[in-house]
C-alpha cells in the first residue's frame, strides 16, 4: 500500500502535518512533528528516485481518475532529482530550526511557523511532482503564500515590508502563470502536461500559444528571480528568520528553475521554445548581465545575508545560462548547478544563522573576529564558500566545469571568460567575509561569544560535508542529471 | 462596534438581526448538506454561516460574538477541517485505493462516492467558516483598538 502511494504521500504527508502542527499548538511538539515529517519526506524522495532509476517514470492518478481528465502525478528522472534535493535540504533545515526559531520567533507563533514551513515544503514538493499544469499553479501558490508569512515572521520590522514586496511581485508572477495556463487550456482543452505537449504540436503558429508562452516565461521568470525581475529577493532573504532564509535560498528559486524546464522542454518542446520563439536570445544575455552585475553588487554589501542573496541571483543566472545553451551538456550543467547550489547556499545560510544566533547580527563589522570564537561555524562557512567559488573537490567546481564545457562545445569563448571572471568576483565578496571573520579584532562593544550549540552546528556541517562528498563522488548527481538532461532534450530512452 | 452608543441606538438592527440570524445559519446548513444534490457545497455554506455570525457581531458587539466563538476555538477547528478533508483522502489509501479515491470508502461504490463528497465538503465548510470569522475578528479587533 505504501509503495504504490509514494508519489501522493510525498506531498500529502507534509500537507496534512501542517494542520496537525496547529492542533499541537506548542512549539517543541510542532517542531518534533515537522522534523520527523521532513525526514520521512526525504526517505520517500530517495525511494522514488530508486524506483525511477530501476523502472522508469512513475505515474500516479489522483482518486483513480485516469490521466488527461484527473490530476496525475508523474515522477521522472528530473523530478526525482529535484525532489531529492528539496527534501534533503528540508531534512537538514527542519532540525536546525528548533534553536534558531526559539531565539527569533514569538513563542505563541512557533507552532504556526512550523505549519507554514511544512506547507511551504508540501507546495515545493508538489510543484515538482505534479503532471498537471493547473495543479502546478495551485501548489505554487501554497508554497508562495506560506513563504510570505514565513518572511514576515523575521525579527526586524523591515521583514514586513520585505514580505509585502514579495507578496505583490510573487502574486504578479503567479497571475502571469495562471493567465498562461488559462490560454493553454483555452487552446487545447486540457491541463495535463503530457496531453498538452501532444496537442501543442500542430499549433506552433497560433497567436494564443505564443501569448501563453510569453506570459509563462515572464511569470516563471519573476518566481526564479530572473534578472531584472529579482527585486523581491534580496530583502526577503535578508530579513526572513535564519532557517527560512536557508530553506528559501536552497529550494524556492531552484523549484522555479525546474518549472521553467518543465514548460520549455516538456510542454512547449525544444523546437517551439528555442527555434520558433527564440527564448534563448532572452535567457542568455539576461543571464550574462545578471551574473556580472549581481556579483558586482554583492561585493559592496555589508550585510552578509544580503550579499549572499545577490550572489543567489547571479548563481540562478548560471542555471538559466545552462538552459539557454540548449545542449545536453548545458542542461546537465543547469540541473547540476540547481542541485549543487542548493547544497552551497543551504550551508552558507545555516552557518550565518548560527552566527546570528550568537551575536544577533550578520553585519560585516559586527562579525569581525568571529572565527576565533566560533571556529567550527566559520570553518563550515569557508568550506561552502570555496564550493561557491568553484574550487576543485567541491560541488561548485563540478557544475561550473560542466557549464564551461557546454559553452566550449558551442565555441562561446566570451561566455567562458565571463564565467571565470564572475567566479573571481565571488572570491572577492566572500573574501570580505573571511577577512572580517578571521583577520580583524573583535569590535570593542561586542561581547565575546562561544561556539554555536550542536543543534545548529550538526545540520550546518552535514550540508558542508555534502558539498565535499558530492564534489568528489559525482556518480549520483552527474549520472542522474545527465540522464535527465538527455530525456528533456528528447534524446534519451 | 464602539461602545459609545447605547444599545438602544441599534434596536431596529438588533431585532432584525435576531430574526434573520437563525435563518441564515439554517440556510447555510441547507447549502452544506444539500450541496451534493443541488447547487452549493462547503465553501458557499461556510461563507454564509460565517456571514450569519458576522451579522450577529455587528448588531450585538464584537465581545459577545467572540465569547460565542473565540479565536482560541476557531483556530484548531480551522485546522481540523483541513484534516477531515485530507483524512478522507488518506482513508481511501488505507482501504486499498489511491489518495482521494472515494469508491473504496463504502459498498456499493456509489455510496462510497457519496460519503467521500459529504466528508470532504464538511471539512471545507468547517475550515471556511472558521477562517472567515478569524479574518473578520482580526480586522474588527484592530479597528476597536485604534484610537
Amino acid at each position: 500500500m505504501i509503495a504504490a502511494n509514494l508519489p501522493a504521500l510525498q506531498v500529502v504527508l507534509p500537507l496534512l502535518s501542517a494542520p496537525l502542527c496547529v492542533l499541537l499548538g506548542r512549539g517543541r511538539a510542532a517542531w518534533l512533528l515537522a522534523t520527523v515529517v521532513s525526514w520521512l519526506a526525504l526517505a520517500i524522495a530517495a525511494a522514488l528516485l530508486r524506483q525511477v532509476l530501476a523502472q522508469g517514470a512513475v505515474h500516479y492518478a489522483f482518486g483513480d481518475w485516469a490521466a488527461p481528465w484527473g490530476i496525475e502525478y508523474v515522477v521522472d528522472g528530473t523530478a526525482a532529482f529535484v525532489l531529492l534535493i528539496v527534501a534533503g535540504i528540508a531534512a537538514t533545515v527542519f532540525p536546525y530550526s528548533l534553536l534558531s526559531v526559539e531565539k527569533e520567533v514569538d513563542p505563541e507563533r512557533q507552532a504556526l511557523f512550523y505549519a507554514a514551513m511544512l506547507l511551504c515544503l508540501a507546495g515545493l514538493l508538489g510543484i515538482v511532482i505534479t503532471g498537471d499544469a493547473f495543479n502546478l499553479f495551485v501548489l505554487l501558490e501554497i508554497s508562495a503564500l506560506s513563504t510570505y508569512t514565513l518572511v514576515s515572521l523575521g525579527q526586524d520590522r523591515r521583514a514586513l515590508t520585505a514580505a509585502y514586496q514579495y507578496l505583490i511581485l510573487g502574486t504578479i508572477g503567479a497571475t502571469f502563470i495562471l493567465i498562461g495556463v488559462g490560454l493553454l487550456y483555452m487552446l487545447t482543452g486540457t491541463l495535463n502536461m503530457a496531453d498538452l505537449a501532444e496537442r501543442i504540436e500542430g499549433l506552433h503558429q497560433s497567436r494564443t500559444l505564443q501569448t501563453a508562452f510569453a506570459f509563462l516565461v515572464v511569470g516563471i521568470g519573476l518566481k526564479l528571480a530572473l534578472f531584472p525581475m529579482h527585486l523581491w529577493l534580496p530583502n526577503a532573504y535578508t530579513y526572513a528568520p535564519s532557517a527560512v532564509s536557508a530553506l528559501l535560498s536552497a529550494t524556492a528559486t531552484k523549484v522555479a528553475v525546474y518549472v521553467l524546464l518543465r514548460f520549455l522542454f516538456t510542454i512547449f518542446g525544444t523546437w517551439f521554445s528555442f527555434s520558433d520563439m527564440n527564448v534563448d536570445w532572452i535567457l542568455i544575455p539576461l543571464a550574462l548581465v545578471a551574473t556580472f552585475s549581481m556579483s558586482l553588487v554583492a561585493i559592496f554589501q555589508n550585510n552578509v545575508k544580503r550579499m549572499l542573496a545577490y550572489s543567489s541571483v547571479a548563481q540562478v543566472a548560471y542555471m538559466t545560462l545552462g538552459i539557454g545553451i540548449v545542449t545536453v551538456t548545458g542542461l546537465t550543467a543547469a540541473l547540476l548547478h540547481l542541485f549543487n547550489h542548493a547544497l552551497i547556499k543551504g550551508a552558507l545560510f545555516l552557518a550565518l544563522g548560527a552566527v546570528f544566533y550568537r551575536i544577533g547580527s550578520v553585519q560585516l563589522d559586527r562579525m569581525q573576529g568571529i572565527a576565533r570564537e566560533m571556529p567550527w561555524t566559520m570553518a563550515a562557512f569557508v568550506l561552502a564558500a570555496l564550493s561557491l567559488i568553484g574550487v576543485p573537490m567541491t560541488v561548485g567546481f563540478v557544475s561550473k566545469w560542466y557549464l564551461i564545457l557546454a559553452a566550449l562545445e558551442k565555441g562561446w569563448w566570451l561566455v567562458v571568460v565571463l564565467i571565470l571572471i564572475t567566479s573571481l568576483m565571488a572570491v572577492v565578496y566572500l573574501w570580505r567575509v573571511i577577512e572580517a571573520a578571521y583577520f580583524r579584532p573583535r569590535p570593542a562593544d561586542r561581547e565575546a561569544v562561544s561556539e554555536a550549540p550542536w543543534g545548529l552546528l550538526l545540520p550546518t556541517w552535514v550540508l558542508a560535508l555534502a558539498n565535499l562528498y558530492l564534489g568528489i563522488d559525482t556518480d549520483l548527481s552527474v549520472g542522474v542529471a545527465g540522464e535527465a538532461a538527455q530525456r528533456l532534450m528528447g534524446l534519451g530512452p | 462596534m464602539r461602545q459609545t452608543h447605547s444599545d438602544k441606538d441599534y434596536q431596529v438592527l438588533q431585532v432584525v438581526a435576531k430574526l434573520l440570524v437563525p435563518y441564515i445559519l439554517l440556510f447555510a446548513l441547507y447549502v452544506q448538506f444539500h450541496g451534493d444534490f443541488g447547487p452549493g457545497g462547503g465553501f458557499q455554506a461556510g461563507v454564509i454561516f460565517a456571514a450569519g455570525v458576522i451579522l450577529y457581531a455587528m448588531a450585538f458587539g464584537l465581545d459577545k460574538a467572540m465569547s460565542l466563538l473565540s479565536p482560541q476555538v476557531l483556530r484548531p477547528l480551522a485546522a481540523l477541517g483541513v484534516l477531515i478533508y485530507g483524512g478522507t483522502g488518506v482513508a481511501g489509501m488505507f482501504l486499498g485505493g489511491h489518495f482521494l479515491d472515494y469508491y473504496v470508502l463504502a459498498t456499493p461504490p456509489t455510496a462510497g462516492q457519496h460519503l467521500g463528497i459529504f466528508l470532504v465538503e464538511l471539512g471545507v465548510g468547517l475550515t471556511v467558516t472558521c477562517v472567515m470569522l478569524l479574518i473578520f475578528f482580526a480586522f474588527a479587533q484592530r479597528a476597536e483598538q485604534a484610537p
